[in-house]
């Protein structure tokens, strides 16, 4: 294997099937092709749609990617794929597609945790880019998106990742999709949110902070919910509907994304402080959004916090970040995966590779 | 030399020559780890003592009908393969191969029903006409209620629980031979996803 291995990294978890192509840490292509506009019709990512579109992207995703890294498949060092987490008829499409390709090519199959690949998209070298400088370890990360909200230490990129919490009900960018649906904005709700907040009051109203009673501090620390959030800004608009009041959309918008950031940003200092650990990288797709980055850098520089986002097209779904942490894996001396692994939808953050 | 996969019911991936000799197989009939046991078999077909794989000139998918996850796991994993490889891959439906080996069995005769589950109380059925090299679809793939089916008269049904790949690759071979069309490498899911339009619920 060379230092610096070309490896190949195919991403099908959720409603986006990304191929991406890195030779160590150098990104090499990054493309994607999205099922979004098929769910929007029903305010969120339906599996067996996504899953039947993966199917559909997968050879022109693939063919792209190659052609735009300049290589062929015949030298690629490796093929990853995302075993999990995520859902299972999507992830599979992946999954057999990499094996085989990697058994047809002779090459070595890694399997990769989903989440810690948002982590690795931060050490991508986009030649084209401004240097960032290297990721410096230990670090929180908090990865946000529509099927995650996830809080980590992250000592290691290729051993040694640990959860320090997560959502117990909806993800925080599900709540996003679920508020814009109940302000009739279209589908995904995050960018329409942002937009809609932009000329809103943020202290309108105080909607609830899920699980930052000193009560749940103790049991909850740094897991999250926003359930309960979602439920108290219906409650809002049903109250001012049936009272025949106008609803202040911008207003409602900026609330929410308010108390979403807010809950966000402070568990995660509150992280970086309780650990000692003076770092904060940002993934996941919940990242585009305006607030949550001002925030967080704010919060960030008030507490002596360095912070990472990586850039947007590396921050939601794709799957260069795959084949980064399958390069780190190898340059660590790690093998292969079994091919026998299958998709694990609750594959735990501790399992950089399966 | 064929490479063929179907994962429409349980998981098989074949290894046949263009004379219609099966070099490797590997099959399962667990329903449920296709995508896990896709790699080893593909794995141990590819290294059989009888395979020169550098041979290899098609690769064949069943494209079903059978359960979506499953199914998708092997039609992805043929295409990847003649990408891979930059040869040929051919769609077969998955009930044709069944219909070949049971003609070439001299099992059935006349008119015939392949049957399959289909999940949720349904079974997917192709009616045949027996004929070489390939039989002649009468009825294509369609759902029927388990509960509903009878068959026509005339027609002798026969459900299956396994779609042994070889015979996917027969069914390739006959197809090629006759210069017959092959159908989109696309899965035939007989079936729209399963979404309901909900609507915003009141919470208070």
């Amino acid at each position: 294997m060379t230092a610096q291995p070309l490896v190949l990294g195919i991403e099908s978890s959720c409603d986006e099937t990304g191929v991406g192509i890195v030779r160590g840490t150098e990104l090499l292509a990054n493309v994607i092709a999205s099922s979004m506009d098929e769910h929007a019709r029903f305010g969120g990512v339906v599996p067996e749609i996504a899953a039947r579109a993966h199917l559909e992207a997968l050879e022109s995703t693939l063919l792209a990617a190659v052609e735009q890294a300049g290589i062929a498949l015949e030298d690629l060092d490796a093929v990853a794929v995302t075993s999990g987490p995520g859902l299972s008829g999507a992830l599979m499409v992946g999954v057999g597609a990499a094996k085989a390709l990697a058994l047809a090519l002779d090459k070595p199959f890694y399997a990769v945790n989903h989440l810690v690949g948002h982590v690795g998209a931060d050490i991508l070298r986009d030649p084209g880019a401004v240097d960032r400088g290297e990721l410096e370890l230990p670090t929180i990360a908090l990865l946000v998106s529509g099927g995650h909200t996830s809080l980590l230490l992250v000592r290691s990129l290729t051993d040694d990742v640990e959860l320090l919490g997560e959502t117990i009900d909806d993800a925080a960018g599900e709540a996003f999709d679920k508020v814009a649906r109940l302000l009739g904005l279209p589908y995904p709700g995050g960018p329409q949110i942002d937009r809609a907040a932009a000329d809103g009051d943020p202290t309108a109203v105080r909607f609830p902070r899920g699980l930052t009673l000193p009560k749940d501090l103790v049991a909850h620390r740094y897991d999250f919910s926003f359930s309960g959030l979602k439920t108290a800004v219906a409650r809002h608009v049903e109250k001012l509907r049936d009272a025949g009041e106008p609803v202040p959309v911008a207003d409602i918008a900026a609330s929410f994304r308010e108390a979403v950031a807010d809950v966000l940003t402070a568990k995660a200092i509150a992280a970086c402080v309780d650990l000692g650990v003076p770092r904060l990288l940002l993934g996941g797709g919940v990242v585009a959004n305006a607030r949550v980055r001002s925030l967080a850098a704010e919060r960030a520089e008030a507490a002596g916090v360095s912070l990472r986002i990586p850039p947007l097209s590396l921050c939601t779904d794709n799957g260069a970040m795959i084949a980064a942490i399958a390069a780190q894996r190898i340059m660590a001396g790690h093998g292969p995966s079994d091919l026998g692994v299958g998709a694990d939808s609750t594959l735990p953050v501790t399992v950089v590779q399966a | 030399m064929l490479l063929a996969i179907d994962t429409s019911a349980g998981t098989s991936v074949s290894i046949v020559s263009d004379d219609g000799r099966m070099l490797a197989e590997r099959s399962s009939d667990d329903t449920r780890r296709h995508a896990e046991l896709i790699g080893p078999f593909l794995a141990e077909v590819l290294a059989a003592a009888e395979v020169d794989d550098a041979r290899l000139t098609h690769v064949v998918a069943g494209i079903g009908p059978g359960p979506f996850t499953g199914l998708r796991v092997g039609i992805a994993a043929a295409r990847a393969v003649a990408l891979a490889r930059g040869i040929p891959l051919l769609a077969v439906p998955s009930h044709e191969a069944v219909a070949l080996q049971l003609l070439e069995g001299g099992v059935a005769a006349g008119r015939f029903a392949v049957i399959t589950d289909a999940r949720r109380r349904e079974v997917a059925v192709t009616v045949f006409a027996a004929r070489l090299p390939l039989p002649t679809v009468v009825e294509p793939a369609h759902l029927v209620a388990r509960a509903a089916f009878a068959p026509t008269e005339g027609v002798t049904p026969f459900e299956v629980h396994e779609i042994p790949a070889a015979s996917l690759a027969h069914a390739a071979l006959a197809r090629l031979a006759t210069g017959a069309a092959f159908p989109d490498p696309q899965p035939l899911y007989l079936r729209a996803p399963d979404v309901t339009l909900s609507t915003p619920k009141r919470v208070s």
